[in-house]
């Protein structure tokens, strides 16, 4: 099965102009670990997104399912071969 | 014909000011739109000029990046240029600070929030934390200054490559003479008027920026959170020098490039007033290091209720100086006579957060 990580716009330069990043998944897995595969090809993408422990960055969400990461278990959120996990600029800034 | 090259870094991004007769002037940008350009470094000492830049998005987090034709082009390092290493459990929040080595012409130093000082041996693409200082025992009680717990001065002993000073709000001076081994605090005579129980505590003061004497590297200029001191033993001892000054609170201290004994201030009114004292924005000079105290304010706006940053001044490179400021509303204004008259070569930026200039022949 091939989980969907959709990127948002502003990011979408760094990978060719591609919105999607599809990671191929036989079974659950923590966010962190399908976000370390979607990213692997594309590590300037990583850092935007991720910290170097691994953690979300404090203006981004990043949507599993559609449920906030950051409100569930974080980079432990379970991801099953069938989600869709959308990365988000928070809205915020001035 | 030389050109100089003001670097604006503001709270929405980098703007490039050239001229070739420091009259006119081109801006050009933005680079890093909607990033806060927080540390620039024009590095002259290769063939081509390096300008690096420190910056950091508030959705996408700190980069830090260089080009080689001033800004033309651009490249950053995938995996990052200055990264926690994995056993500290930290993430890196922004850098303040580049100084180009002056014993070495590849070795750069950064200066980050959290406070960490690292070092670049390849022209600043790759660093390395300064294992003695993060392992300092003081570090978990160094204080965060309103721009979070950073170390915004670096400043290396251009006679010494053994000793380096480095300043943090609020932690104070550190300073090592054994190439960053091991470091002491150098903060007598500093006073921390907002200690409760000890107003000249061993660290812990609000330094705001220090700037090392052209002609005496041993001596130092400290711009703190309400004081202005001086030291003549590289950066152990200090003493007050605010005397003729009209407020002791600013941000920036900038050394004359050239002079030795004389300095630039930019005073603000008091900490509980952060605008130009008698809102006439103002710069205070010194060519006796600090004994006395002369107001530069031809050209520059009154009223005003501005303010300038810890890092949003500097010189340029030209035999006779140049000096520039940004302004939290965001102008920049130069002068090519020491400071004696001002002239605006930039407005309606966003607030200036540094300002390093170049002269390139």
């Amino acid at each position: 099965m091939t989980v969907r990580v959709v990127l948002p716009g502003m990011l979408r330069d760094l990978v060719g102009g591609v919105a999607e990043l599809p990671v191929e998944l036989d079974a659950n897995a923590p966010l962190g670990q399908v976000l370390d595969a979607a990213f692997e090809p594309w590590p300037i993408l990583g850092t935007r997104v991720r910290d170097e422990r691994g953690e979300i960055r404090r203006h981004v969400n990043v949507f599993v399912d559609g449920e906030d990461a950051k409100r569930a278990a974080g980079v432990g959120t379970p991801v099953t071969p069938s989600s869709t996990v959308h990365v988000i600029n928070a809205v915020s800034g001035g | 014909m030389s050109e100089t090259v003001v670097g604006i870094g503001t709270r929405k991004g980098l703007w490039l000011a050239r001229s070739t007769d420091r009259v006119s002037w081109q801006l050009e940008g933005p680079h890093f739109l909607m990033s806060e350009v927080l540390s620039l470094l024009f590095d002259t000492r290769r063939g081509s000029p390096r300008l690096l830049v420190g910056f950091r998005s508030s959705h996408w987090g700190p980069s830090l990046q260089h080009s080689d034709d001033l800004g033309a082009t651009w490249a950053e390092r995938p995996e990052g240029s200055i990264a926690f290493p994995a056993d500290t459990d930290t993430a890196l929040k922004a850098t303040w600070q580049l100084v180009a080595d002056p014993h070495d012409d590849q070795v750069v130093w950064a200066g980050t929030e959290p406070q960490g000082l690292w070092r670049s041996a390849d022209g600043g693409e790759t660093f390395e934390l300064n294992r003695g200082l993060w392992e300092h025992p003081h570090r978990p009680e160094w204080g965060e200054g309103f721009g979070g717990g950073a170390i915004h001065t670096v400043l290396p002993n251009p006679t010494d490559p053994q000793s380096m000073l480095v300043a943090m709000s609020t932690g104070g001076v550190y300073n090592t003479r054994d190439g960053g081994a091991s470091w002491s605090p150098g903060n007598t005579g500093i006073r921390a008027y907002f200690m409760p129980h000890d107003e000249w505590p061993e660290f812990g003061q609000c330094v705001h920026k220090v700037a090392r004497d052209t002609a005496k590297p041993t001596q130092l200029y400290a711009q703190n959170h309400r004081g202005v001191y001086r030291s003549d033993d590289d950066g152990v001892t200090w003493t007050s020098i605010e005397e003729g000054l009209p407020t002791n609170f600013g941000m920036t201290a900038v050394a004359h490039p050239t002079q030795g004994d004389s300095l630039w201030l930019v005073p603000i009114a008091s900490d509980g007033e952060r605008i130009p004292p008698g809102a006439q924005l103002q710069v205070q000079r010194s060519d006796d290091a600090g004994a006395t105290w002369r107001t530069q304010a031809q050209g520059l706006p009154s009223p005003s209720y501005t303010n300038v940053l810890r890092d949003a001044a500097g010189t340029d490179t030209d035999d006779e100086p140049g000096l520039y400021f940004g302004t939290r509303n965001g102008e920049v204004y130069a002068s090519t006579d020491g400071g004696e008259s001002f002239t605006r070569i930039a407005e309606q930026l966003p607030d200036v957060l540094c300002v390093r200039a170049v002269t390139l022949s």
